[in-house]
């Protein structure tokens, strides 16, 4: 087990890892994708109360809990980089933080179109979308804060921070239903018991949600293996990694 | 497809467009994605023919 989590700190083996799965994560995730478009679009039944506009959830569920699960991954990746000194650390940080920028970015605007018909406006400041938008600004920050320095190490130790204090947001973004009143329904799927949602509306909505996550993780080794490239050029794997 | 189908009960307006901005969001990801990392490859590609270079000079 130790063993294994000392290789991920080893770039050319975290530049293999990411190399062999990108086929695999993509393959599956436009599988997951494909049942849950199918099924969301056309078989789940319209909902007694939104109609045929609540199948937005099929898309906006997922965007929203991506943007989440994403800031936390460049959190965690970002505290490890800064306790352990691990480099690879910032290269995932560095790799999720425009992946999950524009996940926030899908959430906030096909919430609101959502929300036009459901609410009767685009936008409100809710807890719930401010709190979000938030979210958007902290990864445009992270990336910006990054960028700015001359010095590439300087710069992603200034966004590791960033991003780490940055963490508090997201459970705020996830109770902020429960916390405050808040025109947003509550959680339906990620909560204590049982989703408050028949099968034929949640098969589909968890087969996007693994969509949304497998494809992240293909786009996250994608984006790695360029990072990796980027920040050792110099070093000999990758010298051998683009002589083959 | 029915019209039906097609009309989302009178959603239609909000519906496709929430699923079009959705999958330019994931076809945004996959070919930025693949331009980051061919462009990494270049950079790494020119470092390497740099330094064949000046180990050919020396």
């Amino acid at each position: 087990m130790w063993t294994w989590f000392y290789k991920l700190a080893s770039p050319p083996y975290v530049y293999g890892i990411a190399a062999a799965f990108v086929p695999w994560l993509l393959s599956a995730a436009a599988l997951a994708l494909c049942y849950g478009l199918v099924a969301g679009l056309a078989i789940a039944p319209p909902d007694y109360q939104q109609g045929d506009a609540f199948r937005m959830i099929y898309v906006h569920v997922p965007s929203a809990l991506l943007s989440l699960t994403i800031y936390t991954v460049m959190a965690a990746a970002s505290a490890v980089a800064l306790i352990w000194r691990i480099k690879v650390g910032h290269a995932v940080a560095a790799a999720s933080a425009p992946i999950g920028a524009s996940f926030t970015l899908a959430a906030l605007v096909t919430g609101s179109l959502w929300g036009r018909p459901m609410w009767g406006t685009y936008w409100a400041w809710d807890p719930r979308l401010t709190s979000e938008l938030i979210l958007l600004f902290l990864y445009v920050g992270v990336m910006s804060l990054r960028s700015a320095f001359e010095d590439p190490a300087r710069g992603d130790r200034a966004a590791a921070l960033l991003a780490v204090v940055g963490v508090v947001n997201v459970p705020i973004v996830h109770f902020s239903v429960v916390w405050w009143n808040s025109l947003h329904q509550g959680a339906t799927v990620v909560k204590l018991g049982a989703p408050s949602m028949p099968g034929s509306m949640l098969w589909p909505l968890l087969a996007m949600w693994l969509g949304f996550m497998l494809f992240y993780g293909a786009v996250l080794c994608m984006r790695l293996q360029g990072e990796l490239l980027n920040r050792e050029r110099q070093a000999l794997w990758v010298r051998e990694a683009i002589k083959s | 497809m029915s019209s039906g189908f097609w009309s989302m009960g009178g959603y239609a307006r909000y519906v496709w467009p929430c699923f079009g901005f959705a999958g330019v969001i994931l076809g945004w990801n996959l070919w930025s994605a693949r331009r980051a990392m061919a462009a990494a490859r270049l950079r790494a590609q020119r470092a390497l023919e740099i330094a064949l270079a000046e180990g050919a000079s020396q």
